[in-house]
């Protein structure tokens, strides 16, 4: 037997959250690329907050607002130097209130 | 920004950070603490048990004000199928003691509490600044770190790694490696609101008795992973987390796992009616012994997850940190007492200490459980869970078939999923990791 699981938006357990955007300086950035690598690709999947996704032209885009810094992607695409990874300035990004 | 040059900048306010932070004040150090959240605790996820031994070394008197939840007096471990879960309790009333031995806790508030301890002992705590390297002398020697405040370098004799899991700084400066997808899990986490005294009822605990139950099963639908409910004042901690290397072969998302733990339909009524509050990310250190970096070098020593030191058997994280702070921060004390310099020889010292605590004793016992459980996960977390279940309702189930017909097909069906030779091979290997 499979579970029945309502539709699922990743945006609205997101929206519990509360963050500090640093607008304008994504601490996370996807460099150009032409065809994504299995693990660019995973991360639009695996991603925890859904920060990850694929463009029409089957690249991978980023929009690190909802980002936990959880690190997940760094340890699949930053050795490979797809990505480029930093934590938010002091203060910015999420901030936990539980934990 | 600031001008003089401390004993030790401790780098991080989670548990090993003001663990580390804590020690060196209290003996008088002149410490100064970076946390880049705008509190201590804002950037920090844990389940989270903490146990009281470790954190009464340090702090002999914590419970008095320190914010706890429950104390634990019963464990629930399952195993689940898609509707079922086998499974052991473990409930005594010896743990209503007079000193609790775990307890559930809420680590934003926690961590706030443990710094306030921190800046209690003397150690200046500056949060909302990110450390963005160290600084080095032309000899390689860690002399401070620069941050993304104005000023230059920020200089100490020391700095202590207490970055996390994810740390940026160690890994860029080259002292560690990043951890590597299968040395790692992603935990996912949601805060469940009730009434307090509706987790009372439902988890049958008086006052402040907690329950944990923890699960392995189809839930993390072959990969190498486990689930959790911890039952707080007035909140379920309700998770789940799988290896990284799992999450990416498999293209699985975490919170689509997340949502089916929560639906199952022995945890569903746990959590019926609740008010979700907070959604969590974290990655864990799962690599143990194996993958512990060195930890210690000219003008610096790092502790707590960013070393890796975390029992997964046990799922002792946070103990682990507050210890190796401690020890760090103790060594680190001794080296100074002696006025010697903080070279690599010298901080050998914690290295020293850290071997011969439980800390280092206890990951070497398990050092060949993750490479077990990575290679076999679909057997451990798929086939035997099944298995078990029906074996379970093959025994309890009365149909009319006769016993010794059941108990025929219960046998033939592990054999038939794993052979014989598979399930002593399994047994005998999971044996000897325990070892």
């Amino acid at each position: 037997m499979t579970i029945a699981v309502a539709e699922l938006r990743v945006e609205d357990k997101l929206f519990q959250n509360r963050y500090l955007v640093d607008a304008g300086r994504p601490h996370i950035k996807v460099r150009p690329h032409e065809k994504p690598s299995p693990n660019l690709i995973a991360l639009t999947r695996v991603c925890p907050a859904k920060c990850y996704e694929l463009n029409d032209k089957g690249q991978v885009e980023i929009t690190a607002d909802g980002c936990m810094e959880c690190g997940t992607c760094r340890v699949l695409c930053e050795a490979s130097g797809e990505i480029e990874w930093n934590y938010p300035r002091g203060g910015f990004g999420v901030l936990f209130k539980f934990g | 920004m600031i001008e003089e040059k401390f004993d030790a900048i401790v780098i991080g306010a989670g548990m090993s950070g003001n663990a580390a932070a804590y020690t060196m004040a209290s003996r008088g150090m002149k410490v100064l603490q970076l946390e880049r959240g705008e509190y201590p605790g804002s950037k920090n996820v844990q389940g989270a048990i903490m146990y009281a031994d470790m954190l009464e070394k340090i702090i002999p008197d914590f419970r008095e004000d320190a914010p706890l939840e429950r104390h634990l007096v019963e464990q629930r471990f399952w195993m689940l199928d898609d509707t079922s879960h086998t499974g052991m309790h473990y409930r005594s009333d010896d743990f209503n003691e007079a000193k609790p031995n775990r307890y559930t806790i809420i680590r934003a508030q926690f961590d706030k509490w443990f710094s306030r301890k921190v800046r209690e002992a003397g150690a200046t705590v500056l949060c909302e600044t990110t450390v963005t390297e160290l600084a080095h002398d032309t000899r390689g020697q860690v002399i401070g770190v620069r941050t993304d405040r104005a000023g230059g370098v920020i200089f100490a004799d020391v700095v202590v790694l207490a970055e996390g899991v994810n740390g940026l700084l160690g890994t860029r400066a080259g002292l560690r490696e990043m951890p590597r997808p299968e040395a790692v899990a992603l935990a996912v986490k949601e805060m469940h609101f009730l009434p307090e005294e509706v987790i009372g009822e439902r988890f049958g605990l008086k006052g402040n008795e907690g329950c944990v139950i923890e699960a392995a099963g189809t839930i993390s639908r072959g990969m190498t992973g486990l689930a959790f409910l911890y039952t707080n004042k007035e909140s379920i901690s309700l998770g789940i987390g799988c290896l990284v290397s799992d999450f990416a072969s498999t293209m699985e998302s975490p919170y689509a796992l997340l949502d089916a733990f929560k639906n199952h339909p022995s945890v569903r009524p746990f959590i019926a009616g609740s008010e979700v509050k907070e959604y969590a990310a974290h990655l864990i250190p799962e690599g143990g012994y194996k993958a512990i970096p060195q930890l210690f070098g000219d003008g610096w020593v790092v502790v707590g997850d960013a070393a890796q030191l975390n029992n997964a058997v046990h799922r002792e994280g946070s103990n682990l940190a507050m210890t190796s702070g401690r020890i760090a921060g103790e060594a680190i004390f001794q080296v100074k007492s002696r006025r010697d310099p903080m070279t690599k020889n010298n901080l050998a010292l914690y290295k020293t200490m850290l071997d011969k605590s439980f800390v280092i004793k206890d990951l070497m016992k398990y050092k060949d459980m993750p490479a077990l459980l990575h290679t076999n996960s679909r057997n451990f977390f798929m086939t035997y869970p099944q298995l078990m279940s029906q074996a379970a309702q093959n025994f309890m189930r009365v149909d009319g078939r006769p016993k010794i017909e059941k108990e025929k097909a219960t046998t033939s069906a592990f054999i038939k999923a794993r052979s014989r030779w598979g399930l002593v091979s399994d047994a005998v290997r999971l044996a000897f990791a325990w070892r």
